[in-house]
């Protein structure tokens, strides 16, 4: 078969994936900006209605689309894409409006974060800095994925590029937080992860019983404050909503 | 009051199941829904109901069920042994079955998912606009033993007794595929080799993914490539770390990081999904252009066997035209709602 030229090595690229599916990727490597690019890509195809456009998502550092290849043409919905993304500096790119900013409680350390010294060793420093750097960085919902609701939060500062661990933790539980590759993840299923878990939250990203059982939406932004074990151990307690006592307001 | 099909003793693996939820990818929640969608659409035709409705997946093998009222059943997907108070039921037909008589499910003979389905369809409570449990996924329940599963209410209790000539896509084949994220990754030789080998279906499966084994070096990309994790779509063919092709299933999930070689086409999904361990599949690459002409919609499919449906019992007084029978296309069956 041919393959799918992709021509110049120049980005935005946009590419087929089967038949109903077309992938606008804005880098091979995740950098802010393709992240910014990604989200703010979709929130532009889902502004224009394309007539055929099915459904969009985004991962790291692409757009995706799903369209009705009956319905619709894929030379259609690809000229409308590439219409969008014309005349547009896409490694400079305002972030969707309506996002949200959570104020999330989380105990760091301990027993509720048995990674924490470790990690902050692999980072290049102590212990206190790091929950210092947790808790006064405000990280983004990159994308959320591989488990419903579940978001990979960043990117933090470059010396938290540190590697996965080479083995797997058994289980990490629900509303754990886990680091690597300059990324978060807040657990929203108890799970084997190859990130080292430094801390937890009562926050539910997937609350299957209610009607908006999603909490947050990628863009949304995550600020963590840093409660103790006990107060933890408090919250899960008290705690009906699935929150876990956090808060948000939209981002002006 | 409204009927219910009681779950006597539940097989091992029985969810209900329909078309899966769209829209919830951005949230990490691929659609789901049924492995083989032809089979949905079988059963909506032979019942002459809404595409839509949800039935009973069967993986493997079915159970023992009762209902409280006097309903319409119809059975599709693997075929698999079934009798209604010990009478033997004919596969791929619709049957009457009456309160308080036990349908009787066995293990599939060939496939893997078989399908229950019911007139007015199974009536659970939707959740994001589907019934379908998505258990990787953390939505619903695997159906137990004891269950009583409400059923929706039927339009078109006069008609049973019908039955459609078997598709058959249990045993592998080729597959048809189209590109996919990094299909231009792999070499021009890797490709002709990936389309000139033989897979056997392995044992490792689930509605999550199927596990393909083959005789030969890994396909992979060349340049050990560090693909950044990206968003995966039903049928996409992934290579794992060590050149395991799996080939993706409803309940997949929706990134990841692991180079596709291609995706297969929505038609020949269900060949992947029904293949059995030891089923050989073969792939071959499509253009875009060939794959949208080959590809017929699920309601288009609905409509196509809708005018294949045969009496199970032949009864003169509905074959108006004996000597044609067979050539008999785009009669309709008259009670469609569809």
């Amino acid at each position: 078969m041919p393959p799918q030229s992709n021509g110049s090595e120049n980005y935005p690229r946009l590419q087929t994936v089967g038949i109903d599916g077309l992938l606008i990727t804005f880098a091979d490597r995740l950098s802010d900006g393709a992240n910014r690019a990604a989200l703010a890509f979709r929130a532009m195809i889902e502004t224009a209605k394309i007539e055929g456009i099915k459904e969009t998502t985004t991962s790291l550092a692409s757009t995706f689309v799903l369209f009705d290849p009956v319905k619709s043409d894929l030379e259609h919905i690809r000229a409308a894409l590439l219409a969008l993304l014309e005349g547009t500096d896409w490694s400079d790119v305002p972030l969707p409006q309506g996002r949200r900013l959570w104020h999330v409680p989380a105990a760091f350390g301990g027993t509720r974060g048995p990674q924490l010294d470790e990690a902050a060793k692999l980072a290049g420093i102590d212990r206190d800095q790091a929950i210092e750097e947790m808790t006064t960085t405000r990280v983004r919902v990159l994308t959320i994925g591989f488990a419903p609701g579940q978001p990979y939060l960043g990117t933090l500062p470059a010396h938290w590029n540190i590697p996965r661990q080479s083995g797997l933790t058994k289980q990490v539980p629900n509303g754990a937080i886990a680091v690597a590759i300059r990324q978060l993840v807040l657990f929203t299923a108890s799970t084997p992860t190859g990130w080292r878990m430094i801390g937890q939250t009562a926050f539910r990203g997937f609350r299957p019983d209610q009607d908006a059982p999603f909490t947050l939406g990628v863009g949304d932004e995550i600020l963590f404050s840093s409660i103790s074990e006990d107060e933890l151990d408090h919250v899960e307690h008290t705690d009906q909503t699935g929150l876990g006592g956090a808060s948000f307001e939209v981002i002006p | 009051m409204s009927a219910a099909l009681i779950v006597r003793r539940a097989g091992p693996a029985m969810t209900v199941q329909d078309l899966g939820r769209s829209g919830q990818l951005v949230y990490g929640l691929a659609a789901g829904g049924a492995a083989d969608r032809v089979a949905l659409a079988e059963g909506a035709a032979l019942l002459g109901q809404a595409l839509g409705l949800a039935a009973i997946e069967m993986a493997g093998m079915g159970g023992e069920f009762e209902a409280t009222h006097d309903i319409r059943i119809a059975l599709t997907g693997a075929p698999m042994k079934a009798d209604l108070d010990g009478a033997a039921l004919v596969w791929n037909a619709s049957h009457l079955m009456s309160a308080g008589q036990r349908l009787t499910i066995g293990a599939a003979s060939s496939g893997n998912y078989g399908y229950l389905h019911v007139g007015g369809g199974i009536d659970t409570k939707p959740f994001l606009g589907s019934r379908a449990a998505h258990l990787t996924g953390g939505i619903g329940e695997r159906i137990q033993s004891g269950d009583h599963l409400p059923v929706g209410e039927d339009r078109h209790t006069e008609n049973t007794g019908n039955v459609l000539p078997p598709q058959d896509r249990f045993s592998g084949g080729t597959v048809t595929v189209l590109p996919s994220a990094h299909t231009a990754h792999f070499p021009d030789d890797v490709r002709a080799r990936f389309e000139a080998t033989t897979f056997q279906r392995t044992p490792r499966g689930n509605r999550q993914g199927a596990e393909l084994a083959f005789d030969g070096a890994p396909f992979s990309t060349g340049e050990q490539l560090t693909i950044l994790s990206e968003c995966m779509t039903v049928g996409d063919i992934q290579m794992t770390g060590d050149g395991q092709p799996f080939v993706l299933l409803p309940e997949c999930q929706t990134v990841g990081g692991y180079p596709r070689i291609g995706t297969v086409t929505p038609g020949d999904l269900p060949k992947v999904a029904q293949a059995t361990p030891g089923a050989p599949l073969r792939f071959t690459f499509v253009t875009h252009e060939e794959a949208v002409a080959a590809y017929r919609p699920l309601e288009n499919l609905r409509a196509d066997m809708a005018r294949l449906i045969q009496p199970l019992i032949r009864d003169p007084r509905r074959m108006h035209d004996l000597l044609s029978y067979q050539l008999i296309s785009g009669a309709i069956t008259g009670w469609d709602d569809i």
